[in-house]
This record gives C-alpha cells, sequence and structure tokens, in this order.
C-alpha cells in the first residue's frame, strides 16, 4: 500500500512510479491465459507494457512466465496518459513491432486504478472485435469462442481472428515460476525498450498533453480515522472494545450488549 | 441552428431491470446535475419490445427518452449498441453521458468514447458540477485507497461509468411525461463482429455479502481451517456474514462465495471485523465502503491495522474466540 499521496501536485497526475513495480495480478491470468493457448496451437508472445523504466521487473517476470519477447513504451512524453492515449500509444506500438498479431489478452484491470477500459479501447483503436471479462476461451482455426458471465447472463460468443480479449482473475491461475526462469529472465533480456520518437508520436498528442481527462484532486476519503490500537490479552482487549463501543456496536446489530456484570 | 437545452443522458441498462437499478439511480443524480446546468435529463434505450424500460425511465426523471427499435438488436450487442450511441451522440451532441458501471456498461462505455474522441472516467463514486459548469467525476484509485477528482475540460461530451448503489434513485412517479424521441435503425448499420452462440439467464447470485450490516473477514492470519471456522460461529452470533480474502479461499477455507476484494465482491458493512488479514490492495479495495472496521493482527503495521477504526493487536484466532464468549455472555441477558 503506498504510504505517501503519490500525486505529483505539480504535473497534475498520479505517481505510478511510486507504486511497487509487480505485475498487475490481472495480467498475470492473461498471459497464463496465452500460455495455455501457446501449448495447444503454438505461436509467439509479446508481453507489452508502458510506463516508467521500472517496468522493466514487470517484463522480466513475463519473460519467466513464459513471454518469447517484450516491449517496453517507455517515455517521459508517455507519462500521464489517460486509458483514451494509452490505447492510442499502445495501439501504434502494435502496428509497428506486431503487425500480424492474431490476438490480444488484456488483464481486466489493473491494481493502481481499475480502469478496465485499455482493453476495449485498445480494440477499437485496432479495429478488430473485443471481449471483456472472458472464463474460458477456446481456438478453433481462426475463430475464438469465449465463455464469460455478464451481468447473471452465462454467454457464450464467437469472433474470428484478429481480435482482442480481456481475461477474467477467476480463472488462468498464473502459474508458478520457478527459480531457474527468473535467473534465465535476468541473463537473457529480450526487452525492447521503445520510445515515443520510435512510433513517429507527436509529443503533444500522447502522455498528460494529449489526454482528455484530466485529474485535478487526489485524496485520502478515510483520513480522518482515529485508529484507536488495542494490545494485550484477547480477553481484556475484548473486554475494553465492549467498554468503548457496546452502543456502537449494539446498534448495528441491533441488540442489546449493555452487561451489568 | 436552433439552440436548445444542453442534454445530459443516462444509458438505459433494462437488462437486470429488477435487480440492477443503477440507470435510475444515474437519472437521479442526472436530474440534480440538470438543475445546476439548466439540462435536459435524457435517456437512451436500445432494443426490441423496449416501451416497458422506456416508461421506467420517464417515471424515474428522464425528460426525454431517444429509443431505437428493431428487432435485429434484441439482444444486448456491444459492437451493434456502440454504433447506435456513436451516431446518436454525433448528431444530437449531448454534453454528459453517464452509463452504470455493470459488466456490459464497463465493456460498452470506453468503446462509445473512444469513437467520440472523448475522456471516460471510469467506476465513478461521487458526480458534481463545479464552478465552471464542468463535470467532476470521483473516482477510486489505488485500489480504493484514495479518490480522484477528474474533469474532461475540452473535449465533449463528458463521460463517466458509475458503481451501482452509490446514488439513491427518485421514486417512481407514473403520471410523470417525456418526450419520446424514436429514431429508426440505420440502414447502414455494420455487421455484428461478435456471433452469440448462446446466452443463458442465471438466477441473481445471492447479495447477502454485499448487503451484509455486519461482516466478518479472515485471511491467512487465522492459522487454520479449523480455526477460520470459528469465525462462521462469530458471524452466527453477530448476525452477521463471513467474508474471506483470496490466500484464505485458495486455502480452501471458505468458499470462492465469500470472495471479498477488487475483482470480487464489494462489501458495505456498518461494522467489519477483519481477522488476520495482512491488507493488500487487491482485498483492501472490496472493504471501503465499510463505515466502521476493526482489525485484528498479530502485525501492528499491517496495512490492514492501518486503515482500521479499532486495531487490536493479537492473535486473530484467540480474539475470535473471546469474542464470541463475551458475546454470548452479553447475549443471555
Amino acid at each position: 500500500m503506498a504510504t505517501e499521496l503519490p500525486w505529483d501536485a505539480k504535473s497534475g497526475t498520479l505517481r505510478r512510479d511510486l507504486a511497487d513495480g509487480m505485475m498487475n495480478p490481472a495480467c498475470k491470468h492473461a498471459l497464463e491465459a496465452a500460455l495455455t493457448l501457446k501449448q495447444q496451437h503454438g505461436g509467439h508472445i509479446t508481453a507489452i507494457t508502458m510506463g516508467p523504466p521500472i517496468a522493466e521487473e514487470i517484463l522480466r517476470e513475463a519473460i519467466a512466465m513464459g513471454a518469447d519477447r517484450c516491449l517496453m513504451l517507455t517515455d517521459a512524453a508517455m507519462a500521464g496518459a489517460d486509458t483514451h492515449v494509452t490505447s492510442y500509444t499502445l495501439a501504434r506500438a502494435i502496428e509497428i513491432f506486431c503487425p500480424d498479431f492474431d490476438l490480444i489478452l488484456c488483464g481486466c484491470h489493473t491494481t493502481d486504478s481499475e480502469t478496465a477500459q485499455v482493453g476495449p479501447q485498445l480494440a477499437e483503436e485496432l479495429n478488430i472485435p473485443e471481449i471483456s471479462y472472458v472464463d474460458h476461451l477456446h481456438l478453433e482455426s481462426r475463430t475464438l469462442r469465449v465463455k464469460r458471465f455478464s451481468d447473471n447472463f452465462l454467454e457464450t460468443l464467437e469472433m474470428d481472428l484478429p481480435c482482442l480479449v480481456s481475461v477474467n482473475t477467476q480463472h488462468f491461475q498464473p502459474r508458478y515460476i520457478p527459480l531457474s526462469g527468473l535467473q534465465d529472465a535476468f541473463d537473457d533480456l529480450n526487452i525492447l525498450a521503445v520510445s515515443a520518437s520510435d512510433l513517429g508520436l507527436d509529443p503533444a498528442v500522447i502522455g498528460i498533453k494529449g489526454s482528455p481527462t484530466k485529474i485535478i484532486d487526489v485524496y485520502m476519503p478515510r483520513a480522518e480515522k482515529e485508529n484507536i490500537v488495542l494490545k494485550g490479552a484477547p480477553k481484556k482487549i475484548v473486554e475494553e472494545l465492549f467498554e468503548r463501543f457496546e452502543t456502537r456496536i449494539g446498534g448495528i446489530i441491533r441488540k442489546d450488549l449493555k452487561w451489568e456484570g | 441552428m436552433t439552440l436548445h437545452a444542453p442534454e445530459i443522458w443516462v444509458f438505459g441498462d433494462y437488462r437486470n431491470y429488477f435487480q440492477n437499478r443503477v440507470t435510475l439511480q444515474l437519472l437521479s443524480r442526472a436530474t440534480v446535475l440538470a438543475s445546476k446546468l439548466g439540462a435536459c435529463v435524457c435517456a437512451t434505450v436500445f432494443g426490441h419490445q423496449v416501451d416497458e424500460w422506456v416508461g421506467e425511465y420517464i417515471a424515474h426523471g428522464a425528460q426525454k427518452v431517444y429509443v431505437i427499435e428493431d428487432k435485429s438488436i434484441k439482444d444486448y450487442s456491444t459492437d451493434l449498441y456502440v454504433t447506435l450511441m456513436e451516431r446518436l451522440a454525433r448528431d444530437r451532441r449531448p454534453e454528459i453521458i453517464l452509463v452504470g458501471a455493470t459488466t456490459f456498461g464497463r465493456e460498452y462505455a470506453p468503446r462509445v468514447a473512444k469513437r467520440l474522441g472523448t475522456g471516460l472516467t471510469a467506476d465513478c463514486v461521487g458526480l458534481d458540477i463545479n464552478e465552471d459548469g464542468l463535470l467532476v467525476q470521483t473516482s477510486p484509485s489505488f485500489g480504493g485507497n484514495m479518490l480522484t477528482k477528474i474533469i474532461t475540460p475540452e473535449k465533449r461530451p463528458q463521460m463517466a461509468t458509475v458503481r451501482p448503489g452509490i446514488f439513491q434513485e427518485i421514486p417512481h412517479n407514473y403520471q410523470a411525461t417525456g418526450e419520446i424521441v424514436r429514431i429508426s435503425l440505420p440502414k447502414d448499420l455494420p455487421k455484428d463482429r461478435i456471433r452469440l452462440i448462446s446466452s443463458e439467464r442465471k438466477p441473481p447470485t445471492s447479495q447477502k455479502l454485499e448487503e451484509a450490516a455486519v461482516v466478518v473477514c479472515g485471511g491467512r492470519g487465522m492459522g487454520s481451517r479449523s480455526k477460520f471456522k470459528n469465525l462462521y460461529e462469530l458471524a452466527r452470533v453477530l448476525g452477521g456474514e463471513v467474508g474471506a480474502t483470496r490466500p484464505a479461499v485458495y486455502s480452501k477455507w471458505a468458499d470462492e462465495e465469500a470472495l471479498v476484494g477488487q475483482a470480487d465482491k464489494h462489501i458495505r458493512p456498518k461494522v467489519l471485523l477483519s481477522f488476520g488479514i495482512s491488507g493488500a490492495i487487491q482485498h483492501t479495495a472490496g472493504i471501503i465502503d465499510a463505515s466502521f472496521i476493526i482489525a485484528i493482527n498479530k502485525n501492528p503495521g499491517a496495512a490492514m491495522m492501518k486503515m482500521a477504526d479499532v486495531a487490536i493487536v493479537a492473535d486473530a484466532n484467540q480474539v475470535c474466540l473471546a469474542l464470541i464468549k463475551e458475546l454470548k455472555k452479553r447475549l443471555r441477558g
């Protein structure tokens, strides 16, 4: 958990560089789904991320899990991008470095801002069909059949490659990364760093400058909490808890907790 | 060009009308926003045989409803509905479009925003109008530990998806009248790129945990499966429900149904008792709406302890047992 406000008042962006350099759990599930498909059908997996240079650690993790190569979109001009601009930037990189892609898999959300928006917007940028929150994937020739649970409906859907899915976290439990895999990932870095100029992008249309949304404030909603700390023997603690909060807890459970001894 | 009042649009997500009232909640909030902007509250309804929903939306605050009705769009289709909304919005130029953050809405709204070249704020928990007449969209970030206020200063429409259950719907008024604007399905609508093979309605999943006033939540710090069972006894005595972290569910101490977290269940109890939970962001994102948190953990530095109203530094299971004993004693009288 971030201990200070990772908010840069000067630039008006969340300082994602202060969040720890770990792959989003949801993205690990997406990579696991890709690895499963590769085992069944063959293929070549490129892991792509956009972020500060610390993102390299995430890509090493991806290689350790089994990705064949990685693209790291990193450039000061890309910083502060909202999902609109992030999907734009990713799409341009995919067009250049993965022009013959068949399938894009995304995590269904991120831990830092849970927007779940980049996947659908990336599909729009590349003009391909997309299905979110997928539980099961079945590929047969050039047709992808997926199952998902959407707002109380269990749906089976099909679309043709190339296409995009975002993968739910209920399935595709990420594989365990053996230590040797991590070692390989550090020795043999198939990670390509890509800048805005490599993509031929005008800095005015990417990053914070190009983003239609602007953050005007970031604040901690429960900073006003008193945070009372109780220590000691469990019995004593519980007695103290009731002494201080019996009315409050009793009111919530609608029972009188008063103890006259 | 004739001048007309700016419009606030609410996407009519009627598929689970009786379980999910987010469209009505948004119409209610749109009414408040509209009064500050001098705007008109509108709903959009796409589908087949949708008169019932059109009537409901007018009864709940819509002054105008745009209806596109055709048999070919009777099933929800992200692909087709995105195109319909894009064209309608280009034609009518709404100031604001609000979409409920249902699974459908979360897939649909980002694509509409992208087609219209505008911004979109995800999963808002607050919406207001500032002194410049801009929509201020409040959205959780960093796993819900912080809130961000976001505006879309230049691009139009201003768009947001909104978490269900945040705003109160307006009580229905079947005497209310509204303008119904029927638009025919475009002849040149591109073919749906996604084929619906089957769609089966499942009974709505139990909302007990999400709606419980008291939740007892346990993590790996409970120590073992048999100790974790004590949480069920405590919940029974308190008349509450049991929630669990992902590691506890992986260890089969609790069912998947009990999973509380970012991608799982979001709970909003009046009191949350958190036992042996370190407070990983994936879990705490699901509990930010708890009003009073009592956390029990051996480690006083755990993130969960920092965000608690009362942090009890002790063995989680022993405190659970002591609580059961004390509650039974007090409740006997």
